[in-house]
């Protein structure tokens, strides 16, 4: 399993839109990821979790994957959370 | 496929009105225009503009005008305008013509019609039913069910399980419009009416058994002779590759003769109930109609509490200590 605190860069934070693209990219990888936030543990991949959190731009997650391909889904988590769109 | 143009005889025959000029064969007049002209203007005088492909509207305002005028003017004015070689004329509120103006009729082998209507009222019966009748249309692939009001449209490639989801949503209670085959009508600028063609009507196949008879099997209650399109809903093969709407915030349209109809694509997987899903999707874009839209909503409250989340940020609030 893999840690990694990650501070969210999307202009607009986590809005509908931006969750929807997130959840998307998550579902490309096999391993589960949780995403930490204000102690709340949300998996990734799902629409309605990643929604409930309301993360805006500037706020850190702490985002754990675990599973076959944890680096790489760590690593695509982190492209899209620090892309500024 | 769309018709050219009408004759005078299915309009007087559809609408009621009486021929006061039998010797005018009205079968052999045909009717190209869609609209009408009340002809005020032309029998006073001014005939720029004239379109002489539409048919005229005669009413109480045209007719007190002709009153005011000696007998000479008047039969020179209606024959100026006979002249122009109009379809036919009709007469609204049961105004029943002078002899001289019925001779310079049929001296031009225009027809006259009369009816009791209102003025307002022949306008409106005349330009909806021409309209109807020339009203652009095609055929589609795919079932028209109307689910709780909601014309919906189930496309998909052969076999995925149109016609079985059809039958489950008439087993719910829904109504069966036509399967394979529809016959659609644009009706206006934005309707689209959907319809079986008479010889398919109410009946479906279904895989391995053949040719069920919905309206004999399930009674009068569950099938409808025609519904407008509301909705399309595309069935596809459940594919890992594709994304599906996760939020419907974007809509989806298909063009239909011009008319942009909401779709959706469902993809089919063992154990997804198909009916419940369209029933909700039918249910959704009603209630989207009626100015509420689930998925906007929840947008904007997600936006409201990332405000909220920013602000905190910006007053130094550490992320923890808001936990409530």
């Amino acid at each position: 399993m893999i840690k990694k605190e990650i501070t969210i860069e999307l202009a607009k934070g986590l809005e509908a839109r931006p969750v929807a693209v997130f959840v998307q990219t998550a579902s490309q990888y096999e391993s589960q990821i949780i995403v930490e936030y204000r102690e709340k543990r949300v998996n990734a991949k799902s629409i309605m979790g990643m929604m409930s959190l309301g993360i805006a731009q500037g706020e850190k997650v702490v985002v754990a994957a675990d599973g076959p391909d944890e680096a790489e889904a760590i690593a695509g988590v982190q492209k899209y959370l620090t892309s500024r769109e | 496929m769309a018709r050219k143009y009408v004759t005078l005889a299915e309009v007087a025959e559809k609408l009621g009105y009486t021929n006061l000029t039998p010797t005018v064969d009205l079968t052999k007049v045909k009717v190209y225009h869609r609209s009408i002209n009340r002809p005020a203007f032309q029998l006073a005088g001014f005939y720029d503009y004239f379109d002489t492909k539409r048919i005229q509207v005669v009413g109480r305002a045209e007719n007190e005008y002709l009153k005011t005028l000696t007998f000479e003017e008047r039969v020179e004015r209606v024959e100026k305008m006979f002249s122009y070689k109009f379809p036919g004329i009709i007469l609204a509120r049961g105004i029943q013509p002078p002899p001289e103006i019925l001779n310079i009729a049929l001296k031009y082998d225009i027809p006259v019609l009369s009816t009791d209507h209102s003025t307002a009222l022949v306008i409106v019966e005349i330009i909806r039913w021409i309209n109807e009748q020339l009203a652009e249309t095609t055929s589609l692939h795919g079932v028209l069910v109307d689910v709780f009001g909601e014309g919906i449209l189930i496309t998909g490639a052969s076999g995925i399980g149109k016609s079985e989801t059809a039958i489950e949503l008439v087993k719910r209670g829904h109504r069966l419009v036509a399967d394979d085959v529809i016959e659609v009508l644009k009706i206006g600028e934005d309707l689209l009416m959907g319809k079986a063609p008479e010889l398919t009507r109410h009946l479906v196949e279904l895989r391995g058994i053949g040719v069920v008879d919905i309206k004999s099997l399930y009674g009068v209650e569950s099938v409808m002779e025609f519904s407008p399109i509301n909705m399309i809903i595309n069935l596809e093969e459940w594919d890992g590759q594709s994304n599906y709407d996760r939020l419907g915030l974007n809509e989806d349209y298909t063009d239909i003769l011009g008319v942009k109809v909401v779709s959706h694509t469902i993809p089919i997987r063992p154990g997804r109930n198909l009916a419940i899903i369209i029933e909700t999707a039918a249910v959704n874009n009603r209630q989207k109609n009626m100015g509420y839209n689930a998925a906007q909503a929840l947008c904007d409250r997600v936006s409201e509490e990332i405000h909220k989340h920013k602000e905190d940020l910006e007053n130094g609030v550490e992320q923890d200590e808001e936990e409530e």
